[in-house]
């Protein structure tokens, strides 16, 4: 499984707010997305938009709710197209699964099209081990290849990355002549990924959709390197996680309108893919055998979990990310996993284990925009609020792990407004000891430990003089 | 819910104040109150009242927040409207009690009856009450903020500001992004204060470039949060809960 540093989320996201560069780009970049998004669903309608959501909903979460009976019709349709399916249940035995593929067929090189899964999975590194050489084909994962990073965003990994920056790394490693022009720094990157595509004897692809009775893949794509990885290499696997069922083919025309509208403001994206099989006897190209990986890597616990299942119906468009305050000002690295942003806060802490995870469902203000563009109706602040009681309470198998002075105050804030009485002698405790710090109603400093920050860029109101509920019992009781 | 529009005099209703009302900004309840009186409602301040367990909640301490929720409805048992001004409070009632009480059953019903008697207070003004213009006078330029819980989990948005543009004297200019969240989240801008107030200056510089006096919205934490950088900043606009600019007669920014 791929490194997780979700645990230094504090410091990683004030790195992150101090990077001038990167601010910058964020500012811009995912404002845009976010704008884009809201554009195209204006141009559907939000009755219309409404429905598809809702369809999408309801469809995976009948998916969900017999995944047993839809995985074995997706191994039955993909061995009928002439594939072979593997159930893998974590990363280290998917890698071993396509690791054995790919020695024996002697590969060399390995082209890639998208596929977070297969960031999860780490398979770069257990491929580069071996001495095989893995190609990502998406330019924004080949980019952050190039630059040996995690995704920085679901569907725009290399969105941190400035075109100086992509000029730069090109010259470090491809050697080419420094510009700043775009179109110059995708076709350095086409005449490289061309010959590779042409040399590979793997291709690995993510998969956005699979259907059950036809044993269909989807891909959605813009660059056409999804295409040429699943046509050129005479080998062809694709990985995917056990929650990307759909029933039927007609379902994909729910999901198609709302992926490429989400992710990125498209009507449809550049290129659909359709696969599911190695090449028929009457096809001029494609693949000559076919494999599909099925990975649980921690989704059946989520599945048998009816508080968090819903989080499976994710279909990794990252519009959460794009209207997210707080993915908008930290970006993805912060979050210290293959996911970011709210949906991140989600499955980090359910996939990889709430020890690792358990910062990042605090890491929201629960503003609640995220839930109102899922395109599958994720309740998303909800879920977080779930995995907060786990990680401080515990429960569901997590043990409650908040630390004990923040227990301690808790426990003094609780005893203070648990009746009137309390609340009453603890604000005139407070009026009194905050006499040294209040000045005309505010405080400027607070000299406490865990709520000093509060005050280094804001003020905090000091207690009034007399509570409303004294007001009350004063002056506006009888009228 | 509400069937018909009853007799103004007949309606009494409990107001529900909240903790940060109560402790640091009690001219906001005391606007409540002289603004619903103002309109003919009679209105009750159950003393007993505390906290409705939100901050327990969202910091996962379900069992404080359980007992605290458990205290409120006995607090506010009965046949009453509860009027909250608040939409983060307002939603936790609303929302998340019954959230809080998924498993207990007799908990759950009359959490559920508690949610059909709760409104906050400029969609009670307007949905019930069917009142738009309360009276009030106020020259000066006014900016809607949206707050979260409001307008997400409650589905507020147009009574505020139906309210508002009723007030004599006041211009409403919408700021740039009014729905986006300020950065306040409670324990959120405790915890991640670095990312609180940076969110809180994109905020600010939209509340700025509307170039309005006063920033109105329906949540004290809102305005704990923008006014409390607002001032660190000398900014030119203040801050204001919305009973308060509706309950002013004649004032100017």
């Amino acid at each position: 499984m791929s490194e997780v540093k979700s645990k230094e989320f504090q410091s990683a996201s004030k790195a992150a707010l101090n990077d001038k560069g990167l601010q910058r780009l964020l500012g811009r970049v995912v404002h845009g997305f976010a704008d884009l998004r809201d554009a195209a669903v204006e141009e559907v309608t939000e009755p219309v938009w409404e429905q598809l959501r809702e369809r999408a909903r309801s469809i995976k979460q009948q998916t969900l709710a017999n995944l047993d009976y839809y995985l074995e019709l997706v191994d039955k349709s993909v061995t009928r197209n002439g594939g072979h399916v593997h159930f893998a249940k974590d990363a280290d035995e998917a890698n071993k699964i396509v690791l054995e593929i790919a020695k024996r067929h002697d590969v060399k090189r390995v082209v890639k099209s998208k596929s977070m899964v297969s960031e999860e999975m780490g398979i770069n590194q257990v491929l580069e081990a071996n001495g095989i050489e893995p190609v990502e084909t998406d330019l924004g994962e080949y980019i952050i290849q190039l630059a040996k990073e995690t995704p920085f965003h679901i569907s725009a990994p290399a969105l941190h990355k400035s075109r100086e920056q992509v000029s730069d790394l090109f010259h470090d490693w491809l050697k080419s002549q420094p510009t700043n022009e775009i179109e110059e720094l995708c076709r350095i990157a086409r005449d490289e990924l061309r010959d590779k595509f042409a040399t590979a004897d793997m291709g690995i692809t993510g998969a956005n959709f699979i259907v059950a009775e036809t044993g269909t893949v989807m891909l959605v794509t813009n660059e056409g390197n999804g295409r040429m990885t699943t046509s050129a290499p005479r080998v062809l696997v694709t990985l995917a996680g056990m929650e990307k069922v759909v029933p039927a083919l007609e379902d994909l025309a729910t999901f198609i309108r709302l992926l490429p509208r989400s992710a990125t403001g498209q009507r449809i994206s550049a290129y659909t893919t359709f696969l599911g099989g190695p090449r028929s006897a009457t096809d001029e190209d494609g693949p000559e055998e076919y494999h599909l990986v099925l990975v649980d890597n921690g989704r059946m616990n989520v599945l048998k979990d009816p508080e968090m299942r819903e989080v499976l119906q994710c279909i990794r468009c990252g519009a959460c990310l794009n209207t997210c305050p707080v993915y908008q000002k930290v970006g993805g690295h912060a979050y210290g996993w293959v996911y970011s942003g709210p949906i991140g806060a989600i499955l980090t802490p359910l996939l990889v284990g709430m020890d690792e995870g358990k910062e990042l469902p605090f890491a929201s203000s629960l503003c609640g925009a995220c839930k109102d563009v899922c395109p599958v109706k994720i309740d998303i602040p909800r879920l977080l609020l779930r995995l907060r009681g786990r990680a401080t309470e515990g429960g569901n198998g997590v043990k409650g792990s908040a630390p004990w002075i923040q227990k301690l105050m808790v426990r003094r804030w609780f005893s203070s407004v648990k009746t009137r009485q309390a609340m009453n002698r603890s604000a005139k405790l407070g009026r009194l000891l905050q006499r040294p710090v209040a000045r005309g109603g505010r405080i400027k400093r607070i000299p406490l430990p865990m709520v000093s920050g509060w005050t280094q860029q804001r003020d905090f109101p000091a207690l009034a003089p007399k509570s409303f509920s004294e007001v009350w019992r004063d002056s506006l009781d009888k009228p | 819910m509400h069937q018909t529009r009853r007799g103004r005099q007949s309606i009494k209703a409990s107001l529900f104040i909240t903790c940060t009302i109560d402790q640091f900004y009690p001219q906001v309840g005391e606007a409540v109150v002289k603004v619903l009186r103002r309109l003919g409602v009679d209105v009750n301040f159950p003393e007993a009242q505390t906290c409705c367990g939100q901050p327990f909640f969202n910091g996962g301490y379900r069992q404080e927040a359980k007992d605290l929720a458990r205290r409120f409805l006995d607090v506010f048992d009965g046949n009453d409207y509860v009027i909250v001004p608040s939409g983060s409070c307002g939603s936790m009632v609303r929302s998340f009690y019954s959230e809080l009480f998924a498993d207990h059953a007799d908990a759950l019903a009359r959490a559920e009856d508690l949610a059909s008697r709760t409104y906050e207070f400029s969609e009670f003004i307007v949905n019930v009450l069917e009142v738009t213009d309360v009276g009030a006078s106020f020259a000066g330029k006014v900016t809607y903020h949206d707050a979260c819980h409001l307008l997400r989990e409650l589905h507020v948005e147009d009574q505020p500001r139906s309210l508002i543009q009723a007030v004599k004297g006041v211009e409403l200019v919408e700021m740039e992004a009014s729905q986006a969240c300020c950065g306040f989240g409670g324990l959120f801008s405790v915890k991640f204060p670095h990312i609180s107030t940076a969110i809180l200056d994109s905020k600010l510089q939209s509340i700025e470039a509307s170039g309005a006096d006063v920033v109105v919205a329906n949540d004290s934490g809102c305005l704990m949060q923008m006014g409390g950088a607002m001032s660190r900043r000398n900014m030119k606009a203040k801050p204001m809960h919305l009973a308060e600019l509706l309950a002013q007669e004649g004032g100017r920014a």
